[in-house]
């Protein structure tokens, strides 16, 4: 990922303390705590070589490792200089996605399901004319599930919209 | 070498078989027409449309999968071509000299170099495939557990520390790809890691969920996070389609000495197209005649970059189809293509299946002639979906991801985990740390394990059975090597740079 990284606005200043830097360290070393924890729960089986909690502890220690490689140039604010991010649009995808996968969870079907998906991206990425782009999405999903359904056999979960067809 | 010949005979019997010829164009059109979309790279184009896929033999399906390798790419340069996206790094010198060239109402040409160059090199590069591949497999088939697991070290350094910016970030990203291909069942005793007590993740983690939710939920989270930034403005093709005389002088060194970077650079796993296209761009530069087009649209700099972009494709199926070794983040995913159908690539595949693997082969050949023929009359089909607004062509792509996984296993858990890698996308991409390690891992982390430890079995436990086999002993050697070079040559850099 090099892309346009000399055309942005840094976010802070180079040469600082990236915080953002630091979660990051800190989250890997987090990661590596969790496999070693788990691999406490191993039992060795094997009488000769390794056992199943020997690869666990190995990406542990290189974990630990790269949480401090990473520590250490966000200490001397190596990381490449980001741009502004707009948060607004992540979330509302972010929305969508959840709802996909509570109408899938809770048996709503694939068609509502990828609607509710399509209509937030498309309100993510600006569009405002929302009962257009749920119509738009509805012929869509129900090309697609048909296609699937019916073509490739392939089974995709179905709701009330789909017993209907 | 009439061996080869033979195989290959074979494999064309196998592939021009009318399903066969009618897979691999369906294969061609749909790979092209994902490919064409912007920040869609070929990697996602084989992992979305890895299902459509999922209900037909392994050997069609294989057919396919070549034709959508090789139209991903394609589709992939028109658009760097035309709207300046391009959907990979090794892209990027196309989209340097060929939006120059659409702008200044040259895209026909552009577009024509590049498919023509795509196909010369592509042809040669096959070709090399078929005569390098039989004497890999000889070579292989000696190799030990221990010598397998030397040569996944070897691929995990080049892939995520040697050529990349930073090789602690690369490393980072190897080894959340590691942590990754660790959740499940442990094959050889049977317990649970990482699994938490969820019984959806007993199966590990699948691979086209990682790079489905890395590559397109993650690419949309991304875009939409900054589109206060860019503007795409899409380059209508005017003016012939058709070089001009000139344009072919000028265009088949080009397409020649690209090929030549291409093809051993994709062979080696070394990782990627980007350093060969890189190193063809600024050969193109020095040899020009016409230095003073450079920058604003040379025909030479889309013709080389293009020819080694499709040469080191091609290049990087000699250690997936001999080693099983993937080196680059599509390869990843024609591996997990393979293993869809239990089918592990390797010198054991030559010898039980050799009629996929030739087949597959001859298909490429196959799928690059019809790119040829299919793509340059069609490319006013591919304009038009290029100028899908940019609202509904996101929308469209995420549902096309996630249906993906709904269809392979439509559970809470396993969209959650798309979700979750989307979101795990868009922070790589936001704090730069590269994607194609992670898949990698994944892909390689168990199998490098499994190694590992029937090396250890059979040595009784004795690690120095690791460089008691010469073989093992050298890659590990060159793995350390290009581990290490990247920290040295940057304390190098900065001694002289203190210096001055």
């Amino acid at each position: 990922m090099t892309r346009d990284r000399a055309s942005g606005d840094p976010a802070q200043p180079p040469r600082r303390v990236d915080r953002a830097g630091i979660v990051i360290a800190a989250l890997l070393a987090a990661v590596a705590a969790v496999l070693v924890f788990d691999a406490r729960g191993l039992q060795s089986t094997a009488m000769y070589g390794m056992g199943p909690e020997a690869m666990p502890v190995v990406v542990a220690i290189g974990l630990a490792l790269l949480a401090i490689g990473n520590f250490v140039d966000a200490l001397r604010g190596n990381l490449p200089a980001r741009e502004s991010t707009d948060p607004v649009p992540v979330v509302l995808i972010l929305v969508g996605l959840a709802l996909l996968i509570a109408i899938v969870g809770f048996g709503g079907g694939f068609i509502l399901a990828t609607s509710a998906l399509f209509v937030t991206t498309s309100a993510a990425f600006g569009r405002r004319a929302i009962l257009m782009d749920s119509i738009i999405a509805l012929v869509m999903s129900i090309l697609i599930y048909l296609a699937f359904d019916r073509l490739l056999t392939l089974s995709l979960p179905t709701g009330p919209l789909e017993r209907l067809l | 070498m009439m061996d080869t010949f033979a195989a290959l005979a074979h494999g064309m019997a196998v592939a021009i078989q009318p399903m066969n010829l009618l897979y691999a164009m369906i294969g061609v059109f749909l790979g092209t027409a994902v490919g064409v979309l912007p920040g869609i790279g070929p990697a996602l184009t084989v992992a979305l449309l890895l299902p459509v896929t999922y209900k037909l033999d392994p050997g069609g399906s294989l057919i396919m999968f070549a034709g959508i390798y090789y139209g991903g790419m394609y589709g992939g340069s028109t658009t760097a071509i035309l709207i300046n996206t391009p959907g990979e790094s090794a892209s990027m010198a196309t989209a340097l000299e060929g939006n120059k060239m659409a702008k200044a109402g040259r895209g026909g040409p552009a577009l024509a170099t590049s498919a023509i160059g795509s196909f010369v090199a592509g042809t040669i590069a096959t070709i090399g495939l078929a005569f390098l591949a039989p004497w890999l497999v000889d070579f292989a088939v000696r190799f030990g557990p221990e010598d397998y697991f030397a040569l996944m070290c070897v691929a995990f350094v080049t892939v995520s520390a040697t050529f990349g910016d930073s090789p602690i970030r690369g490393l980072t990203s190897l080894f959340i790809g590691l942590t990754l291909g660790l959740v499940g069942i442990d094959k050889l005793t049977g317990q649970a890691r990482l699994a938490f007590g969820v019984p959806e993740l007993l199966d590990g983690v699948e691979v086209t969920t990682l790079a489905v939710g890395l590559f397109a939920v993650g690419e949309a989270l991304y875009v939409a996070s900054r589109r206060h930034h860019t503007e795409e403005k899409l380059e209508p093709v005017r003016g012939s389609l058709w070089m001009t005389k000139e344009d072919w002088k000028r265009s088949w060194k080009p397409w020649l000495r690209g090929t030549m970077f291409g093809f051993p650079i994709g062979a080696l796993p070394a990782g990627g197209a980007e350093i060969p296209t890189f190193l063809s761009y600024s050969t193109e530069k020095r040899l020009t005649k016409h230095p003073e087009e450079f920058g604003k649209g040379a025909i030479e700099g889309v013709a080389g970059p293009e020819a080694a972009n499709n040469a080191s494709a091609a290049g990087t199926l000699v250690p997936l189809l001999t080693l099983g070794l993937p080196t680059s983040a599509t390869a990843a995913m024609m591996l997990a293509g393979f293993q869809q159908y239990g089918l592990n690539p390797g010198p054991l595949l030559f010898a039980e299946r050799p009629d996929l693997v030739w087949g597959l082969i001859a298909s490429l050949f196959i799928a690059n002639c019809m790119l040829l023929v299919l793509n340059l009359p069609l490319v006013g089909l591919w304009v038009r979906l290029l100028a899908i607004p940019q609202p509904w062509l996101y929308a469209g792509i995420l549902v096309f991801a996630t249906m993906g996984t709904i269809a392979a296993k439509p559970s809470v858990v396993e969209l959650s985990m798309l979700s979750g890698f989307g979101v795990l996308g868009f922070l790589m991409r936001r704090f730069d740390f590269p994607i194609a390690p992670v898949v990698v891992g994944l892909i390689l982390g168990p199998i490098a394990e499994s190694q590992l430890r029937r090396a250890l079995a059979i040595s009784l436990g004795d690690p120095m059975t690791l460089l008691q086999s010469p073989i093992s002993a050298t890659l590990l050697a060159i793995a350390l090597i290009a581990l290490l070079a990247p920290f040295v040559l940057k304390g190098l850099g900065r001694f002289k740079a203190n210096e001055d």
